[in-house]
């Protein structure tokens, strides 16, 4: 017993010394001060904002899920993919299929989100499985994913007519599916309803801690290191006995899952989705915001995704066309500037700041 | 001794160019081999066959008493195949110390994954080098760091693809060491080699191919005294 229990130590310290490596920016106390701190402003935040502002802050909260999947399949894996927003809608109109079906009562929204995030991260792995073991590589990826994409939009925007619908679901064509319940969590003398709101906002900030220090463990264990090793030089990891289409698949699910996990949240925090959410100009801003962060790194990438949506919503107020065109143009600076986002260029100089300082 | 591989009747052609043509070829355990031959004489698409990138239009390759013509690349790495490539394939963007964990860390069991790593960094010479990006090692670290990298799947047979390539006579002798030292330890080493002084160094029995067949094999001065090798290739070897 004795044995058992300082293995078992033994191996949580090793999976908690997992949250620092080499492929996470930011580590010692400093840099973990730094993260309690934010988490902790970030937690504070709904006692000085009124409950619209807070809620508005959620609604940027639920798409770092599917940015920080980005960033695992694109950043890490080194698979440039469109297709986020295709398990972003499916789970969204899974989760609305599902609870327009079963009601809110009883914790049911909660099992609802968690079988849209595996319907998303299911279809994820089978459009990987076709993908890698069928041998597509490269930019032919990005053209494969935005297809899938474009093809449920297309799909969901002819599906007007009364016979589509899934029991008592109807999916409604271009309008959209509206009129499923919020998230609500079962309690004593009745169910906590999560409207976009502080307590919404809490799940989600809940969420995103969880999925962030997840994420950096995974990135750092064995199976992240033959992620950039894949991305690096896949020729050279397949000689060393892995089986690339394997890695590639598995991070490709993962990253699906988390898109699915951001698609359930917007239609539980909006009641709403339509199949605009897998259209073109949906797939093609996770890319702006994992790259003008930093896709290669986590962290940058949750800041980044952050920054960027909370700039957008503010250019969206002049003009959604002229908001877009910025986003472009962000793209493009990024790209011609710092390749590797502007958030790690900004940390990577701190850092050195930091270090001559400190010298 | 056993055989450790056993080539039959190995043949491939792309279109009108035949790159293995009925290939006969056995390696016996523990042996240190070289092959040699002119330019286009087929030495990296047999290893290409060896390693299951190309598919043979016909024949058998036999590893280790396993017929493995039908594995994988991957597959065929797990059952104790490694190489080393010509151009270094090293994850150059990542340091020396994230490259050999990525080589090791399913394959040593019985040892911690930082006393492997520490003992690699020695036997390349690398230490003090393991927080280096790979990428900005000299051409002759990254050749020994791949050869590292190489041993980390706990090969039985080493495949090297001009292992001294670019490197200085003071390199190539060191290269030459490690070698012996691998094989010492029980891997058997094929090594494709255009300088004759290394596999003097090195080799025990050389195979020499020409257009895609075996042209003669015997020992080192077996195959300097060769007339034919020495028309087909040593005598053009300083071109």
């Amino acid at each position: 017993m004795t044995i058992s229990k300082t293995s078992s130590g033994s191996r949580a310290r090793t999976f908690l010394t997992r949250l620092e490596g080499p492929q996470t920016m930011g580590r010692g106390p400093a840099f973990w001060i730094a993260v309690t701190v934010a988490a902790a402003a970030a937690a504070a935040y709904p006692l000085i904002a009124d409950a619209w502002t807070v809620g508005n802050a959620a609604y940027f909260l639920i798409w770092t899920f599917m940015a920080m999947g980005l960033s695992v399949i694109w950043g890490y894996a080194g698979v440039l993919s469109f297709g986020q927003t295709a398990f972003f809608g499916l789970a969204g109109y899974a989760y609305g299929v599902i609870t327009l079906n079963l009601g809110a009562a009883y914790g049911l929204t909660i099992l609802a989100l968690v079988l849209a995030v595996v319907i998303g991260g299911l279809f994820a792995l089978v459009i990987g499985y076709f993908m890698f073991y069928g041998r597509i590589q490269g930019v032919f990826i990005g053209i494969v994913t935005l297809s899938v994409t474009l093809v449920l939009e297309t799909f969901m925007a002819q599906t007007a007519g009364p016979q589509w619908r899934i029991g008592e679901a109807r999916l409604n064509g271009f309008n959209g599916m509206s009129g499923m319940p919020p998230l609500t969590l079962p309690w004593f003398g009745g169910d906590i309803v999560l409207y976009p709101g502080p307590s919404l906002y809490y799940l989600l900030l809940g969420l995103v801690v969880v999925s962030y220090l997840g994420l950096r463990i995974m990135l750092n264990s064995r199976f992240g290191n033959v992620l950039v090793a894949i991305r690096e030089n896949p020729h050279r990891v397949a000689m060393l006995g892995y089986d690339v289409r394997l890695y590639q698949t598995l991070a490709f699910a993962i990253g699906g899952a988390f898109a699915a996990l951001s698609g359930a949240l917007y239609t539980a925090w909006g009641q709403y989705i339509t199949p605009s959410s897998m259209g073109l100009t949906s797939a093609a801003l996770p890319i702006v915001w994992v790259a003008v962060g930093g896709r290669r790194d986590i962290t940058a990438t949750l800041i980044g995704t952050i920054i960027v949506l909370a700039g957008f919503q503010m250019l969206t107020i002049y003009g959604s066309q002229y908001a877009l065109i910025v986003m472009g143009g962000l793209l493009l600076v990024t790209v011609l500037v710092a390749p590797q986002g502007l958030v790690v260029g900004a940390m990577t100089l701190l850092g050195r700041i930091f270090r001559r300082g400190k010298s | 001794m056993t055989e450790i591989l056993k080539v039959h009747g190995l043949r491939k052609a792309f279109g009108g160019v035949v790159v293995a043509n009925g290939i006969d070829f056995s390696l016996s355990a523990g042996a240190m081999h070289c092959l040699i031959g002119p330019n286009g004489a087929g030495k990296s698409s047999f290893f290409r066959l060896l390693l299951g990138e190309h598919t043979p239009d016909a024949g058998t390759i036999t590893f280790d008493g396993s017929d493995i013509t039908g594995l994988r690349s991957f597959q065929r790495i797990r059952r104790g195949i490694s190489v080393k490539f010509q151009v270094p394939g090293i994850f150059k963007a990542l340091s020396v110390r994230q490259n050999l964990e990525v080589a090791f860390q399913e394959h040593r069991h019985g040892q911690s994954l930082s006393a492997t790593v520490r003992e690699m960094l020695d036997f390349t010479d690398l230490r003090g080098e393991d927080k280096t990006p790979a990428g900005i090692l000299s051409h002759g670290q990254q050749q020994w760091l791949e050869i590292a990298m190489a041993v980390g799947v706990e090969p039985k047979l080493l495949l090297l693809d001009e292992p001294t390539a670019g490197m200085s006579p003071d390199e190539t002798r060191k290269t030459g060491e490690m070698l012996h030292d691998l094989n010492s330890r029980g891997i058997t080493i094929l090594a494709v080699e255009h300088d004759m002084a290394f596999v003097e160094q090195i080799a025990r029995r050389v195979t020499v191919l020409h257009f895609g067949s075996i042209f003669a094999e015997g020992t080192i001065a077996e195959i300097i005294d060769h007339p034919g090798v020495q028309e087909i290739y040593l005598g053009a070897a300083d071109d």
